[in-house]
């Protein structure tokens, strides 16, 4: 499958490795995508470059209310994190879904934006936290907004030749912020998504000062809500307008039939029933802080 | 293909081997370390029974490149028994009758072993969570987190 394994200690090593074998290198974090993928089959490569023993990128730190989230950071770390808890917990919740504790141990938060799948759970809540990607090449340091990242089904813009995903940045909620996290699945371990959905709101006076809806997969990329959110922006707080906003999530969401994950039709109710889960529980978490 | 140099501690003891580059943990395990008590099912991480601790985390190891574990600590379940004398929760399973077939049974131990370890008085929902991403076709789990709860009540006196 390849024939060298490196394990570079600086982004610059990974770098060099990556630059000297001209497109025939690859990189790898917890490997958990990436290696049942080439044990089925599907590709050949020369090198493995393995970036998870690189300091760098370990580590979740936070700066004057932003958040930075290194590369080789595992979900359950994220998940575990009391950090990410409070202040993303749309995060963490999504980080404790994925796969099951054994891959949560290895699989990296990164690469699940990585692999840019349609309903990748820590990329979902990335999208509503509105994420930022940092990106390392030859030439420096770049920040890429995680919607603009994504490129299609499974393919993102990180030239994964040339250069690294080394961290994510987000801002931590704020006093009158909260998130959460809800996820329909066959089963409530090793299950891909049926759909999930992450939310972000803040409370001011009383009314929805600002509402993030995402909702996947129901595109080939995860869907911000916008009219749903447009509705709840300046609403008062109340349970109706939170069942309106659900349904014009629903509304707004285009599901495909599919043998996995049900028929369009069921899923489009589902959409409605878990965004007004989702918008219950983060809006629950603000009252008596805030309302 | 040229084979690499991997240097790990395995079940204590510091180990020198010539791998493929390409080998995944099990294999090493198995057929170079002929330490055969995790097994291979799905091989793409979906069942747990290759489960291993590294650095005391359980990890599937169909899916670990060998490489990973380059002067890290592996523990097998080959290494959990001391001279003989099983682990309280190698004799909770025996006592609890939670090994039918036992194909699943080293995995499901160590997965446990990782939770105890971290959490010494787990409720039954955390032992559940915890065993989550090991799949059994026998025993239907009940013996199984009897078993661990009790010795999870046993390591705690
Ligand atoms: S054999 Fe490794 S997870 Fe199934
Ligand atoms: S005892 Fe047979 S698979 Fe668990």
């Amino acid at each position: 499958m390849w024939e060298s394994y490196v394990l570079p200690t600086s982004v610059a090593q990974a770098l060099a490795v990556l630059q000297a074998y001209q497109g025939r290198a690859r990189l790898i974090a917890g490997g958990t995508d990436l290696i049942p993928k080439m044990k089925a089959g599907k590709r050949r490569i020369d090198c493995l470059v393995d970036i998870s023993r690189i300091k760098g990128l370990q580590g979740i730190e936070e700066d004057g209310g932003d958040i930075r989230i290194g590369a080789a950071v595992t979900h359950a770390e994220v998940a575990s994190s009391r950090l990410i808890r409070e202040r993303a917990t749309v995060l963490a919740e999504a980080a404790l879904s994925v796969g099951s504790p054994l891959v949560r141990n290895q699989g990296t938060v990164a690469g699940n934006v990585v692999s840019a799948q349609p309903a990748g759970d820590a990329a979902v809540a990335l999208f509503a936290l509105e994420a930022s990607i940092e990106i390392t090449g030859q030439n420096g340091v770049r920040l890429v907004p995680i919607a603009e990242l994504y490129q299609d089904v499974g393919i993102s813009r990180v030239d994964s030749t040339a250069e690294i995903v080394t961290a994510i940045h987000f801002k931590g909620s704020r006093g009158n912020q909260a998130s959460a996290f809800a996820r329909l699945a066959q089963r409530q371990a090793l299950a891909l998504p049926m759909l999930n959905t992450a939310v972000v709101v803040a409370i001011r006076d009383g009314r929805f000062a600002e509402a993030r809806i995402v909702v996947a997969p129901v595109a080939p990329l995860p869907l911000r809500a916008r009219q749903a959110e447009q509705g709840l922006k300046d609403a008062p707080v109340s349970a109706d307008r939170i069942v309106e906003a659900a349904e014009a999530a629903a509304q707004e969401s285009r599901p495909r039939d599919s043998l996995l994950r049900g028929s369009a039709e069921y899923r489009r109710n589902m959409v409605r029933v878990l965004v007004r889960r989702a918008l219950e529980q983060a809006t629950t978490r603000l009252i008596g802080k805030v309302a | 293909m040229a084979r690499q140099l991997l240097t790990m501690m395995v079940n204590g003891e510091s180990v020198t081997v010539a791998v493929e580059p390409s080998a995944m943990l099990l294999d090493v395990l198995r057929h170079e370390l002929h330490l055969t008590g995790a097994k291979e099912s799905c091989g793409k991480g979906d069942c747990g029974t290759c489960a291993v601790l590294l650095d005391g985390k359980a990890i599937n190891s169909c899916i670990t490149p060998a490489m990973k574990a380059m002067n890290r600590e592996v523990l097998t379940i080959e290494g959990l028994s001391r001279s003989g004398q099983l682990h309280p929760i190698q004799e909770a399973f025996v006592a609890h009758g939670a090994v039918q077939c036992g194909f699943c049974t080293p995995g499901m131990v160590l997965a446990a072993k990782a939770l105890l370890d971290e959490n010494p008085a787990p409720t039954e929902l955390e032992v559940r969570v915890a065993l989550s991403g090991n799949l059994c076709r026998c025993t239907g789990y009940v013996k199984i987190i009897e078993a661990v709860l009790s010795a999870a009540a046993k390591l705690r006196r």
